[in-house]
């Protein structure tokens, strides 16, 4: 703490100005870690059972790579595009912290409707979360994330509102920052979704 | 340390960040889908790039080890990648020998 000290004159980020904005932040990396465990035991079940096809369609059978391909892309640009929008937040710059979390927003937004009309795809194809044992973890393991990815849009948009009333306070600078590693965080897992899930379903 | 990035005028970071994601995920997928090289490699190769590509998300996007608390944060993340690869890992094996 000593040496940190004297950079508390306003060099620090505004989301590290007060001691309980450090604490949140804090806080907030020690929850991810609770949420990779999380995602570990679903993807520890996705694995044992995506061969367990019984009647159903196998992993080979269902995935489109290029619905998948379009997931993936607009994930990570949205990752990349809630990177600008912390670094603009970090030079000061509200109209450019808004304009990137509202793209973060229509890329995120864009996920989700390329990930429900590929459910709905599944289901019209029969294969439902009832199927086999692979398509209850595939849909447990990819929807707990889908479910992730549409809470962090509503939290985003309430951040935007607060942005609007507020502006740039050590408060509200503190939740953007929080929610854009929740953000970077959904990405962190879709990567080995698509690894684990996609690509190892479509070679296997 | 990265919490000084306010000082720079471009976002070099991200953008090197971004290119690589890219970079890693078409390799990824050009190894499963079109490589031809036999499962095992295949493998190996996607989950290497994914947990180089998780990495750079982590280091170059979140700035996991910006901030005074920023040698707790990294550690709390590679505490939480190792239990992460001990259930995932000790499931499968645990279970070939049962299913």
């Amino acid at each position: 703490m000593g040496e940190a000290a004297h950079r508390y004159d306003g060099t620090l980020p505004l989301e590290y100005r007060t001691q309980e904005s450090r604490l949140n932040i804090l806080g907030f990396w020690i929850f991810l870690g609770a949420e990779v465990a999380l995602f570990a035991t679903l993807f520890a079940t996705y694995l044992v059972l995506f061969q367990r096809t019984g009647s159903g369609p196998t992993a080979g059978e269902l995935f489109e790579v290029k619905d998948v391909l379009i997931e993936t892309l607009l994930l990570l640009t949205s990752s990349f595009t809630c990177g600008l929008a912390i670094f603009e937040m970090r030079r000061g710059r509200l109209a450019g912290l808004l304009a990137w979390l509202l793209v973060t927003l229509l890329l995120g937004a864009g996920f989700i409707t390329f990930e429900i009309r590929e459910f709905i795809h599944y289901v019209h194809e029969g294969a439902t979360m009832q199927t086999s044992a692979f398509l209850s973890s595939f849909f447990v393991l990819v929807g707990t994330h889908g479910a992730h990815v549409s809470l962090g849009i509503g939290w985003m948009i309430l951040i935007i509102i607060q942005l609007l009333q507020r502006g740039f306070t050590p408060k509200t600078a503190r939740k953007v920052f929080i929610v854009s590693l929740y953000w970077h965080f959904l990405d962190v897992v879709w990567i080995f979704i698509f690894t684990l899930v996609y690509l190892l379903g479509m070679v296997i | 340390m990265g919490a000084n990035d306010h000082h720079e005028s471009f976002p070099w970071k991200h953008i090197i960040g971004f290119l690589l994601s890219l970079v890693l995920t078409f390799a990824a997928l050009w190894a499963a889908l079109s490589s031809g090289l036999p499962l095992k490699t295949v493998i190996v190769i996607i989950v290497v790039f994914a947990v180089i590509q998780a990495s750079l998300q982590l280091f170059m996007f979140m700035h996991v080890t910006e901030s005074d608390s920023g040698r707790i944060q990294t550690f709390n993340m590679a505490y939480s990648f190792f239990i992460a690869v001990v259930v995932v890992a000790g499931s499968i094996w645990v279970m070939q020998f049962v299913l």
